[in-house]
């Protein structure tokens, strides 16, 4: 720490830090663009410029930038001094700008107006003509409108530099510098998205949002969880007149940073779908005309029923709704409602993270690991954050070079100078390539199997107490030593898995590699993707017992059984179809709580219509064990209700304090919210802004007396704007806002640190608190080699496997039908033209596409996509050319970006 | 030991009608000079100069919800209101309007109006009461000590005029003044009896009972609908009776000044009355268009400190004089 | 002793000259304006009856940027944007509840295409409290309103249908991105 003074202000900051990020964590306004926490600084808008002064007896002093400076202990600087110069330079920034802004989305949360209003540049001189660019299709998520852009690089430094996207870059020069991509088309990056939040005017603007426009400011929010995927990140979901409008990324240090992936900033358009259950429905029998339940009748009907039901749970449902039903039809009636293998795996993982020597691995921990092993996990597409992070893991080398200069880490430009290509290690074992093997080191094309020996292997090199791999080809060998010396030598090695594999061995060997590392204090990273958002809280809340769908459906066969009632599941999503046929058709009562329409639905004779996420308040449990609360956002029509409401008629804290109490680990569960008698002031957090508009006009069509105020029955927020903002106290932190900062940049203004923790808000709990020092291992279990010509393995999309979010329209337009991916030399020994189909084994028909890296006799099929159920399908398959063959409608080869496909085949 | 003479049913029924009809007709009359007063034009919609406002009031009034509210004490609460405009009515007994025209002569006629005006207290301070309001208590309390205060040099300043005329009957009075009217020997009792007349009828500046500033509306905060409307009624037929009392004790009555008398004396005397009554009612408006409030102290000290002796003065040289004029 | 009794006849007589001005009142003319017999004149810029108005293109001016809604102290406008194919955006619906509106005139003055426009009209009473509700179809009228020439798109560097990019007022032509040349 040095000690600086800025305009008379002593102040400590941090000499490691530019001054700019260090000026700003002590409270002061200096305009800036181009510097981003997260990206470091390259000093081109000149818009943090500060006077320094060489000494005491300076009265001069020079210009710098703020981004660009280090504070030196006793330095003397000045902001307001420069304070003309930064008007002069924003007045030549602004000359080109168009005069948008009523009919700009960035309006009102624009950095840029926020920052011309700072430097005090408030009447436009120049009177010439204004330079203007043609705009770009960029795809579904982010529109384009370049005339708006003052040129700060910011969207590059992003989209190329940080999430690694190569199909966008600067072009041309000087005036007429233009950002996009090399010809029209969708972004390609899965983190697009964050383009919107980053460019600091309205170049790059949410598109689905803009479709539903409103401002900022008239937009109810509440902190929310991301329900797209196990990362488990923090949103701020707007509502207004009812809908959803948009998703922006809710800052927590620790998980999704600054940043979100596609699905979650875009996937949530389901929740404004037609095909939501907006009322429940009941009907005598399941071929009897179903008429509709109001709320007390589908109520009763519901509790009547589960006097002598089984309930089944869901990954995708909150802990308490989950736990609500567990205590409705009691704790022996209650099931997974995952496939027992899916559960077994959700278990070992929990016996991982609760018993191996290891860490489990934070987004924060993942991106400041310098050695990484990714055990057959498609990340990008399974969880895309913890893809985004492990690209930032990569730089760390750069980092440590520069260190070892007396580089400071924020001088990104010079830091990315001096590695070139280098990278630290990043391994990938995977059955074909991945959206990541551009900053592998080593990529190695293995199925699960093998990837599973591979790994028993490296533990075993790294620690030779691990159990030892046999007959592995002189190649694997030098591969394994090559991996288990980079990641012996790593200061902060970390081991990526997951269950997107379905392989429980994978996960022990991972597992394996973990508990290798272990050194005394050193203890390896360990990150376990699963497939749903509160995945490893269902398993957590199954408390040890493997009551799962399996044992559900064998139960009902055995007619021990009668009725059922089912959370949030698509039963066709967990189990081939006929399983489930016959288990529905068995039960005499099938109740399905949902939010949409499902396949499940259909068969059931009492529907009850859930809310979503953002009509519901709860607790997920992230990849990582974290327990984190997400509020609703608004207050849904009164026939829809959250799960938990229709199941128990306590208050949702009540709920989770039981939850809490009895179930194994969850005691951290009880403290994420500052409790339901919470108040600032004598008043609830209010979801709505100080400045929201049309309150008195928003309803006066259907009355012109207006309603009293939504009241929330879970306490802590209000459906109102009174209250006391978050300038004031963050405990609950809504929407980023202070003064003379609209824009999301605002949110330095709540952290501790700019770029770190926030001051108050939480950052959820881990559950699982693991001190275990001794090694155990698992032994290598020898796997029957499947059936059938051809190995199959899953392939994730982010758009379009996971249930909720590919009901988008957004996410339907990146999205594509089933398919099968297999190896050219297959495809042409199949005999398969371009515009064939192929026949799965009893599977029906779908397109192919041929992806080079695939091994030959294995085939990828993806999961959750429509057309084939994965779970219909045997380890391996036979397959053959369809015959009469029509490609679905739904099929869009070119949304499938993978670096291995030629471009050309199998296209519709 | 005492005696008195009725006047004709005839008699009766058109005084009744007329005072009943001029009361209303007051209503309109005080608005719209308050409206000139002001620089306004006062209420003229309804009928040919608006004169008809007073029926459109009452309408308004009478078609209004007969509220009582549920926390109120039911009968006093309904009786109050009836008691100002009986009193009021029964005041107007006494008075001689013409040589022949008047209900009732009374040889105790001031004492029977002084009994009345003291009876009338009792509206303002059970309404205030029963309403079991706090506004309407202090209202009350404000009416009943304002009453027992001025109450007593209303009296007291009549005193004069009794001594010079030898006599409690008002008719007895205004013969008394055929040749002289007493408010010249009088002044002082008559500037104090027009203050103490004022304050007695609740009138602008001493309507302190309804105070609207401060309470609301006094004593009848929660009267509505016709109840409220005989307060108000009562009201303006107790500032009618005022205005005819004073030209009674002062103003020589019926009798014409500078014996400007025509016709008939009964028609004289009617006009005359009807004349020097109708200055008084301008009096009475100009009074409210142009005189402040006073606070409830000043008005205490007021009554107490400067008009009491001032009465009290008063009767001390009127009774000095006449005892020394009859020695 | 003497100064306080004149003190106190002071007091006294004021209240006679008093009676006396407020008297003589009796003889001035009456400031009533018999309305509605007879119409008050309002100026142009008067703030009354609230109007959406037309840019001289005959489209409509008001793009539903917000701006009003925001700026209106009791909160009485709501609106919904949307947009044409071509990118112009207008409102879906546009609400003012004239039974809240103050007539404050802060909408008019953050209105920045002159769409909004309050009108010399003050007439606004109604029977029914839901009649003073108004919608879009009974604001929006054909003429400019009081600002006669102004077109935001013409001056807006969006694109919309009948104006490219580089053809609003003072733009250079679209730059070619594949030119290397300053």
């Amino acid at each position: 720490m040095v000690k600086i003074t800025v305009d008379g202000k002593v102040l400590e900051v941090d000499e490691n830090n530019n001054l700019l990020e260090e000026v700003l964590s002590q409270g002061e306004d200096l305009p800036y663009f181009c510097w981003h926490p997260s990206m470091g600084s390259v000093g081109s808008c000149r818009q943090c410029a500060v006077i320094e002064y060489a000494n005491d007896e300076d009265e001069r002093g020079r210009l710098n930038m703020a981004c660009m400076t280090s504070p030196r202990e006793g330095g003397r600087y000045s902001i307001e001094k420069a304070g003309q110069f930064r008007a002069q330079a924003i007045e030549s920034i602004m000359i080109n700008h168009p005069h948008d802004c009523p009919v700009c989305e960035e309006g009102g949360e624009c950095h840029l107006q926020d920052m011309t209003v700072m430097s005090g540049h408030t009447y436009r001189r120049y009177e010439g003509k204004k330079k203007t660019h043609t705009n770009q299709y960029l795809g579904p998520f982010i529109n384009h409108e370049m005339n708006r852009c003052i040129t700060c690089y910011r969207c590059v430094r992003y989209y190329n530099d940080y999430a690694g996207g190569t199909d966008f870059g600067p072009q041309a020069s000087h005036d007429n510098t233009y950002f996009g991509r090399w010809q029209e088309g969708p972004l390609e990056s899965e983190f697009s998205g964050n383009l919107a939040e980053v460019c600091p005017t309205g170049v790059f603007t949410d598109k689905p949002f803009g479709k539903q426009y409103v401002r900022k400011w008239d937009l109810q929010t509440a902190p929310s969880i991301c329900t797209g995927c196990s990362v488990g990140c923090n949103t701020n979901p707007g509502e207004r007149y009812g809908t959803l409008r948009r998703v922006v990324n809710r800052f927590n240090d620790e998980v999704n940073g600054y940043f979100l992936c596609d699905r979650g900033r875009f996937g949530t358009g389901y929740v404004n779908s037609d095909e939501r259950i907006t009322v429940s429905m009941t009907r005598a029998s399941s071929d009897a005309d179903p008429h509709l339940a109001s709320p007390d009748e589908a109520m009763s009907q519901l509790h009547v029923m589960a006097v002598d039901a089984i309930g089944i749970g869901s990954p995708r449902a909150s802990m308490e709704a989950n736990f609500a039903l567990r205590d409705l039809v009691g704790k022996d009636n209650f099931y997974a409602g995952v496939s027992a293998n899916d559960l077994a795996m959700g278990q070992q993982i929990l016996d991982i993270y609760r018993n191996r020597p290891v860490n489990v691995a934070s987004i924060k921990v993942i991106e400041g690991s310098d050695a990484v092993i990714v055990l057959g996990e498609d990340v990008t597409n399974t969880a895309a954050r913890i893809a985004l992070a492990l690209r930032q893991s990569v730089k760390n080398l750069g980092k440590k070079m520069a260190r070892d200069m007396k580089l400071p880490d924020w001088h990104d430009a010079a830091v990315r100078q001096l590695t070139m290509d280098r990278k630290s290690p990043l391994f990938i074992l995977s059955p074909h390539a991945t959206r990541l093997d551009d900053v592998a080191a080593n990529v190695h094309i293995s199925s699960a199997e093998e990837s599973a020996r591979i790994g028993f292997a490296i533990a075993n090199a790294i620690d030779s107490s691990a159990p030892a791999v046999k007959g592995l080809s002189k190649e694997e060998k030098s591969l394994v030593d090559t991996m288990a010396d980079a990641l012996k030598n790593a200061q902060q090695p970390l081991v990526v898995c997951g269950t997107g594999s379905f392989s429980p061995a994978l996960i022990d060997a991972a597992a394996n590699i973990a508990t290798a590392l272990q050194d005394g204090d050193k203890k390896a990273n360990l990150a376990m993707v699963v497939p749903e958002a509160n995945s490893l809280g269902l398993a957590l809340l199954m408390n040890g017992s493997d009551q799962s769908l399996d044992q559900a459906m064998s139960l009902v066969a055995d007619g021990d059984a009668k009725s059922a009632v089912v959370l949030e599941n698509d039963l066709y999503r967990r189990a081939p179809a006929d399983a489930v046929d016959s288990f529905v058709n068995a039960l005499d009562n099938l109740a399905v709580l949902d939010s949409t329409q499902t396949r499940t639905g259909e068969a059931a004779n009492l529907v009850i219509a859930a809310g979503t996420f953002a009509e519901s308040s709860g607790t997920f449990i992230n990849y990582e064990a974290r327990a984190q609360h997400f509020y609703s956002v608004f207050k849904p029509k009164d026939s829809i209700r959250a799960s938990v409401k229709w199941l128990s008629d306590q208050k949702l804290s009540e709920i989770t304090a039981a939850c809490a109490s009895s179930i194994t680990d969850c005691g951290g569960m009880a403290n994420l919210t500052p409790g339901e008698d919470f108040n600032v002031a004598g008043m609830k957090v209010p979801r709505q802004q100080h400045r929201y508009s049309g309150r008195t006009a928003m309803r006066a069509d259907i009355n012109v007396h207006e309603p009293k105020q939504e009241q929330d029955e879970d306490g802590i927020l209000s459906y109102s704007m009174e209250g006391v903002p978050a300038t004031r106290d963050a405990t609950v932190f809504n929407t980023a806002w202070s003064g003379g900062w609209n824009s999301n940049q605002s949110v330095f203004k709540f952290q501790s640190h700019t770029g770190g923790a926030l001051k108050q808000a939480s950052h959820g709990q881990c559950l699982i608190e693991n001190n275990s020092k001794t090694k155990t291992w698992n032994e290598i279990e020898k796997d029957n080699a499947p059936e059938g010509d051809f190995a199959v393995f899953p392939l994730y999309h982010l758009f379009g496997s996971e249930e909720l979010t590919a009901r988008t329209p957004a996410i339907q337009e990146k999205a594509t039908s089933a398919y099968i991916a297999l190896n050219g030399d297959d495809a042409q020994k199949l005999g398969l033209q371009a515009s064939d189909g192929v026949a799965l084994e009893h599977n029906g028909s779908v397109p192919f596409i041929i992806r080079s890296s695939i091994k030959p006799g294995t085939v990828g099929v993806p999961v959750g996509l429509e057309g084939v159920n994965f779970r219909n399908l045997p380890d391996g398959i036979a397959l053959e050319k369809a015959s009469s063959w029509t490609a679905p409608e739904k099929w869009h080869a070119a949304n499938i970006i993978a670096s291995d496909r030629a471009s050309s085949e199998g296209e519709a | 030991m005492f005696s008195f003479q009725v006047g004709s049913l005839l008699n009766i029924a058109l005084i009744l009608g007329t005072v009943l009809g001029a009361a209303a007709l007051l209503i309109w009359v005080e608005r719209r000079l308050l409206g000139f007063f002001n620089d306004r034009l006062g209420p003229n919609r309804v009928g040919p100069f608006g004169i008809l406002q007073s029926v459109a009031d009452v309408i308004k009034l009478i078609t209004k919800e007969d509220w009582i509210p549920p926390f109120a004490d039911k009968l006093p609460f309904v009786v109050a209101p009836i008691i100002l405009p009986i009193v009021m009515l029964l005041s107007f007994a006494m008075i001689p309007f013409a040589p022949g025209v008047g209900i009732i002569d009374m040889n105790i006629g001031l004492l029977f109006v002084m009994a009345m005006a003291g009876l009338a207290a009792y509206s303002a301070m059970l309404g205030g009461l029963a309403s079991n309001n706090k506004f309407a208590l202090l209202g009350g309390l404000r009416a009943a000590g304002q009453m027992i205060s001025y109450e007593v040099f209303l009296g007291i300043s009549l005193l004069g005029v009794v001594i010079l005329s030898d006599s409690f009957s008002l008719r007895g009075i205004v013969e008394a003044q055929s040749d002289g009217w007493y408010v010249f020997p009088q002044f002082i009792g008559f500037m104090v009896f027009m203050v103490a007349a004022l304050a007695e009828s609740h009138r602008w500046p001493f309507d302190l009972p309804e105070g609207e500033a401060e309470i609301i509306s006094g004593f009848n905060t929660e009267y509505s609908g016709m109840k409220f409307g005989l307060f108000f009624v009562g009201e303006y037929i107790g500032m009618l009776f005022m205005a005819c009392l004073i030209p009674v004790l002062f103003f020589g009555g019926w009798h014409a000044p500078f014996g400007l008398e025509f016709g008939n004396e009964i028609i004289s005397g009617l006009f005359w009355m009807a004349a020097k009554t109708s200055v008084f009612i301008g009096f009475f408006v100009l009074v409210r268009a142009a005189l402040a409030r006073p606070r409830y102290d000043q008005l205490m000290s007021y009554g107490w400190l400067v008009m009491l002796p001032l009465s009290l003065l008063n009767l001390l040289i009127t009774g000095a004089i006449v005892l020394m004029q009859g020695s | 002793m003497l100064k306080g009794l004149l003190h106190q006849l002071n007091i006294y007589w004021s209240q006679i000259v008093s009676l006396y001005l407020v008297f003589m009142h009796l003889f001035h003319k009456a400031d009533t304006v018999e309305y509605p017999d007879v119409k008050p004149f309002t100026f142009p810029r008067w703030r009354g009856r609230i109007i959406l108005t037309r840019d001289p293109d005959g489209e409509e001016r008001c793009v539903a940027c917000n701006l009003c809604a925001v700026a209106c102290p009791v909160d009485c406008i709501a609106l919904q944007k949307t947009e044409d194919e071509e990118g112009r955006w207008y409102p879906e619906f546009f609400r003012i509840n004239f039974s809240r509106c103050i007539m404050c005139g802060f909408c008019e003055e953050a209105c920045p295409t002159h769409a909004i426009q309050l009108t010399p009209d003050f007439e606004m009473a109604e029977y029914v409290r839901q009649d003073m509700v108004w919608e879009k179809e009974h604001m929006l009228i054909d003429g400019t309103g009081k600002y006669h020439d102004y077109n935001f798109y013409k001056v807006a560097g969006k694109a919309i249908g009948g104006k490219g990019k580089g053809e609003a007022l003072d733009e250079l032509p679209p730059t070619d991105r594949r030119s290397l040349m300053p």
